[in-house]
């Protein structure tokens, strides 16, 4: 249980990142990770009074406040009709309703959690997140952006570049954590393939070798998907092996190679 | 034999339905104090340990802080927390606190004090020190190992089962019928397999949890959500040597136990706290404890031969058994016997000879205790999942093998006591389900295109109605003011509705709607005697004495109206309304008759009836499954579940119902992905609900119940038992279909994508 | 520190420990249908509604609950009772334990989407854990709910 003797609601970012230089302090997203570690901290700091709730569209990119609840994303329109679904796909598993009406977008991706479904997408769509001291960061550099840096996630950013892209994921149980996640998302002829729940983290592998470039075909998806399983490194957990998770990978980049191009042919 | 009836085999609803579904308080945090003293225990994190010291002073100075009790404190007479009739098979080998940890989550200490905060910081300031011991983890090791989890002189068994824990024995026994060799080595065809099921957790929502204060009369008051008042009220005044008159115990509405609670597990703890300090206690059970430190059920390992002949013929059995009781002895004597008694005399039809071994070994993990199905749904996976493997085999229809084999009605069955099978549908049951599922079409693989296939597996399946010759029920029937009744009883419901389908079983007696009987349980100071709600006995044992009583009573009330009439007893008759003259000269109504029975009477408008039972009826099952498999993950969707089943009458259609699809699911988790694994330093890894995955409402497909009855003529209106048969099917069923998709057969579970995956590789 | 919200349609005003959880909050008001199961966000047991939306309680803080408004299942007894007959009808009730939670999530669904198939049905509820009753019980219940309701909109009646 997480026990702390002072919770402040911030009433600006700058109040929020003042008491967050403090190493006894910590900023809440949804609580729910943090909730379940036995630790004991100062104060916390609520980022709910700063209208980072909102989902803002412009002609450049959609523009989400940390504070977003995983539902508000899974049910927005815009998003869903901007993903073909993937948005969604990507959150529908993730425990459930309930849960997802808590937890935040902010939380999900500042955590940078090995079975982030959140990331694996956001990753795909080339998010950015928005500091409030370090200023705009792609998702894939904050991934290695030092925790040590006591810096406010406020915002992301998911540029409209005319993208198409497909989440699939392989779970032991409907709801539970993903034992691979992947999400593959292409324009023109560049993709973005990320696959996540290695356990580690989320990461970005591109078609460095353009097994893709003559389109995306059986062979031509099976051989990429080799390529990446063959890059990717995996680690071993509750949920399944090294050597599992390997063949799924190859599978599951596959099948999102192949779904992507049913798609295209379809718009 | 079978007849109509008013009120028994009708779908009412359950009498506390609406007030759960509303959200009333009724269980035992919303109903007991919130001030009482907050009560945790301190754990072990050394699967095998000697408590050299315990450092408590500091801890006992935070504010709040009311005692702190170790293994110096406590009473040294060990006893066991096992929910069985005295003399209790499970042996006595523990104490409230011992000197001895013997696995990860075994207490230490009690912690008392005014706030749960006080409290965990207290449990973290208690300084302990181990000389840690090398465990026992590997139950495969454990029978004859150097290290003994239980050396202490003072470890006794009540009853011959073969323990002895200079071996690490908890329980050892042979039993058989016929030259089993001399079969065999007759035998055409031979399986021979091993099959593992695991240390699987019971994950009722309601943790355990127990209320205690010292009631008005100086005694011991225990509010506990508990399976067995009589039971917990002998194992608390063992655990803290008072006299059992000393202690009450209650239920109040119970969130699921599924046997997790016919074992004290949270019980002791507050008791002590309460008769030392004389203050209200309150012992709330986090989830993590329920999953390491509950009563999960017993890790099996069972070996099977079976010998048949080249047509099918199950000719010969045998069943060795090994199982894991883990620290403490616990059910580990029963449940394993289920495991060959509940699965062989399912082929009592061409059975020629068997044999069956059994040994219970103590480990240092997480003690076992008794869970649905209760070491039948072990057996039970094992052996059909040989016949299964006989029938692909051999090329055969696994439904007409079971045909050629199966038990049927009116056979002796050698394998379970002797019993005869009065009620068998199971002939019936295959038939029906034949139908139903379309096994025909749903059996042959299919290839769906994207690596997927469907196809589907079967099971049968058995189980007692209660322990023949043990078990004891009681019931009181009372009539109360405007004639209504009370019936009064010691079963406890859980969940399951006992206490509707007793009072349907009332109001069938009495003739009477069954909104006029209003029922109570469970109090030791105020119920008849009952064993408690465990072996599927409630029903089938609890019921009959319902019987009896409504018929004693229905005389008595006879008895007081021939009086009213002035007229002899035997010239009346009950007619549920009242009693009337047999010339048709006089009636008095209930309500005449209750009013008379409190003034001037001395016969009394209450009976209390006994019931037990030498026999124990089992009922059967079949259940067909079908699932879509993808060979390039590994991934298998339960797309439909089809059982049909032969509990005698089912009271209620509808309890039945639910009973059998709530136990078809935890069986599907069982078998595909509800896991226990150990950390080499004996933690278990599953300890809380999110990495113990349980069947959420999307994976588990649509399910089809439906009954065959048989009438069993020595239950309540022909019934038989449903609680616990209904877990036994999906493990062998989802391995046979698996095996189907796949080619290989899955011999341990749980079943997991991984596996299968890495399989087919292997393949 | 204090704390003002609003509890079932009441004012509430209460001075509470800055890390008390929600779930822990509502029982001390006396909403004892709220429950624990897990420690872990998995079980469902804990759905309130916080401003319409069912949250699950246990990862609220009470302090951030502060300024919004709560229900729980003691404040819609009119709206359940509507339709969990229906549960009690099929049985699926069992413990009991879950169903003030499921029961909460369904009230949410239903404002939501008043006519959901089952697929919707299974989806939204997923995250309500139950052990007792397969939930194909509790699947029947809604569908012969809305069933009803059904026929109450297209001839007044629900038969």
């Amino acid at each position: 249980m997480l026990s702390f003797n002072q919770y402040v609601r911030a009433r600006s970012l700058e109040e929020a990142y003042t008491l967050c230089q403090k190493k006894r302090n910590v900023v809440l997203g949804g609580m729910l990770w943090l909730k379940m570690q036995r630790r004991s901290v100062g104060t916390v700091i609520d980022l709910c009074n700063l209208g980072l709730d909102q989902i803002e569209e412009t002609p450049e990119a959609y523009r989400i406040g940390a504070m977003v609840s995983l539902r508000e994303l899974e049910t927005h329109e815009g998003l869903n009709a901007f993903t073909q679904g993937a948005m969604a796909e990507a959150l529908k598993d993730i425990v459930g309703v309930q849960f997802r009406n808590v937890a935040t977008l902010g939380g999900s991706i500042y955590g940078r959690f090995g079975f982030s479904d959140v990331l694996t997408l956001f990753l795909a769509l080339d998010a950015k997140v928005e500091l409030y001291h370090a200023g705009i960061l792609s998702v894939e550099e904050f991934l290695n952006y030092p925790r040590t840096e006591r810096d406010i996630l406020a915002h992301v950013l998911i540029p409209k570049e005319g993208r198409r892209t497909v989440y699939l994921s392989m779970r032991n149980t409907a709801t539970d954590f993903p034992v691979l996640t992947c999400a593959l998302s292409g324009q023109g002829n560049q993709y973005r393939c990320v696959v996540g729940a290695r356990p580690k983290p989320a990461k970005v592998y591109a078609d460095e070798k353009g097994n893709l470039a003559e389109g995306i075909n059986p062979e031509s998806a099976a051989a990429f998907a080799k390529d990446v399983a063959a890059r990717a490194e995996f680690g071993s957990n509750l949920r399944g092996s090294a050597a599992y998770r390997e063949k799924l990978c190859e599978v599951l980049v596959r099948r999102a190679a192949l779904a992507l191009a049913e798609e295209s042919e379809w718009r | 034999m079978e007849q109509a009836f008013k009120t028994v085999g009708k779908p009412v609803r359950k009498k506390d339905a609406m007030q759960l579904l509303l959200g009333k308080p009724a269980y035992v945090d919303d109903i007991t104090p919130a001030n009482a003293l907050v009560v945790k225990v301190l754990r072990s994190p050394h699967a095998h340990a000697w408590i050299e010291g315990i450092k408590k002073d500091t801890a006992l100075k935070v504010p709040g802080i009311v005692g702190i009790y170790t293994y110096e404190d406590v009473p040294q007479k060990r006893f066991t927390m096992a929910g069985q009739t005295y003399p209790e098979p499970s042996p006595y080998d523990r104490l409230l606190l011992d000197q001895r940890v013997r696995f990860v989550g075994d207490a230490v200490a009690i912690v008392a004090g005014e706030t749960e905060k006080a409290v965990d910081k207290a449990l973290r300031m208690i300084k302990v020190q181990y000389q840690v011991l090398e465990p026992v983890l590997d139950f495969r090791t454990a029978k004859d190992n150097p290290i003994l989890v239980h050396p202490e002189d003072n470890w006794k068994a009540l009853c011959e089962v073969g323990a002895d824990n200079r071996r690490n024995l908890c329980a050892s026994e042979e039993s058989g019928d016929g030259d089993v060799d001399a079969v065999f080595a007759d035998c055409e065809e031979i399986v021979e397999h091993s099959y593992h099921v695991k240390a699987c957790q019971q994950a009722m929502m309601e943790t355990f949890r127990t209320y205690t204060e010292i009631d008005r009369y100086g005694r011991l008051h225990v509010i506990s959500s508990t399976q067995i008042v009589f039971h917990c009220r002998r194992i608390i005044a063992n655990a803290l040597d008072i006299p059992k008159s000393m202690v009450r115990v209650e239920k109040p509405r119970i969130g699921g136990g599924f046997g997790a609670k016919q074992t004290v597990v949270a019980e002791v703890y507050p008791a002590f706290v309460t008769w030392k300090t004389k203050r209200p206690a309150k012992m709330i059970y986090s989830r993590k404890e329920c999953q390491t430190a509950g009563s999960p059920r017993h890790e099996m390992e069972v070996h099977v031969k079976l010998g048949a002949s080249k047509e099918g013929k199950i000719r010969a059995l045998e069943l060795y058994t090994l199982s894991n009781t883990g620290a403490y002895g616990e059910h580990g004597p029963t449940t394993v016997g289920l495991s060959g008694h509940k699965s062989i005399p399912l082929y009592t039809g061409g059975l020629e000879a068997h044999r069956f071994r059994y040994d219970v070994v103590y480990t240092n993990v997480q003690s076992a205790g008794a869970y649905r199905g209760y070491g039948a749904t072990q057996g039970l996976f094992a052996l059909e999942s040989a016949v299964n493997e006989l029938a692909e085999r051999l090329h055969m229809d696994p439904l007409k093998l079971r045909e050629k084999n199966i038990v049927r009605e009116g056979m002796v069955m050698p394998a379970y006591y002797g019993e005869t099978a009065n009620a068998c549908a199971l002939d019936r049951c295959i038939a029906r389900c034949r139908e139903l599922f379309h096994w025909e079409e749903k059996a042959p693989v299919r290839d769906m295109g994207n690596g997927k296939v469907r196809t589907a597996g079967v099971a049968l399946a058995m189980q007692g109605s209660c322990i023949s010759g043990l078990d004891v029920g009681s019931a009181t029937v009372k009539l109360g003011d405007e004639g209504f009744y009370n019936l009064i009883i010691g079963a406890a419901d859980m969940g399951t509705g006992c206490d509707t389908i007793l009072a349907q079983m009332a109001a069938e007696c009495l003739e009477c709607p069954v909104e006029e009987i209003q029922v109570f349980g469970a109090d030791t100071d105020a119920s008849p005697y009952d064993s408690g709600s465990y072996a599927s006995s409630t029903t089938y044992i609890t019921g009959k004495a319902v019987e009896t009583a409504c018929e004693e009573l229905k005389g008595n009330l006879c008895k007081i109206a021939a009086g009213m009439m002035g007229c002899a007893d035997t010239d009346v008759e009950f007619t549920g309304d009242g009693v009337r003259r047999l010339d048709g000269s006089g009636f008095v109504t209930r309500s005449e008759i209750a009013q008379k029975s409190m003034a001037f009477n001395q016969i009394p408008a209450q009976t209390t009836a006994t019931h037990t039972s030498p026999v124990s009826p089992p009922p059967y099952m079949v259940g067909m499954v079908e699932i879509e498999l993808d060979k390039e993950t590994g991934k298998v969707e339960v797309l439909d579940y089809t059982a049909v089943v032969d509990c005698g009458t089912p009271v209620n259609p509808n309890l039945a119902r639910i009973q059998t699809e709530g136990g078809l699911v935890q069986g599907i988790g069982m078998a595909l992905y509800e896991n226990v694994t150990y950390q080499p330093s004996g933690k278990i890894s599953e300890n809380s609900l999110m990495q113990y995955k349980i069947p959420t409402r999307l994976d588990m497909g649509h399910l089809q119940v439906e009954f065959e009855s048989s009438y069993e003529p020595t239950g309540p209106f022909g019934a038989k038992s449903i609680g616990e048969i209904v877990i036994n099917t999906p493990a062998p069923a989802l391995a046979h279909a698996i095996y189907k998709a796949t080619g290989v057969w899955h011999r341990t579970l749980p079943i997991t994508p991984e596996k299968i995956l890495m399989g087919l590789e292997d393949e | 520190m204090e704390i003002k919200l609003t509890l079932n349609g009441k004012a509430v005003a209460a001075a509470v420990e800055p890390d008390l959880l929600l779930l822990d909050f509502v029982r001390a008001q006396g909403c004892y249908s709220v429950k624990r199961g897990c420690e872990t966000a998995n079980c469902g047991l804990c759905t309130v509604l916080m401003d319409g939306k069912p949250v699950l309680s246990c990862s609220v803080l009470a302090a951030r609950a502060s300024g919004h408004e709560i229900w729980t299942l003691e404040g819609l007894q009119e709206e359940a009772e509507e339709f969990v007959g229906f549960i009690a009808d099929q049985g699926a009730e069992q413990c009991g334990f879950c169903n003030p939670g499921f029961v909460m999530n369904t009230i949410a669904l239903l404002r939501e989407n008043p006519e959901p198939s089952d697929e919707e049905i299974k989806a939204f509820l997923s995250g309500n854990l139950c052990r007792c009753s397969g939930y194909e019980g509790q699947l029947r219940g809604i569908r012969a709910y809305l069933d009803w309701k059904k026929g109450v909109r297209e001839d007044g009646t629900g038969l």
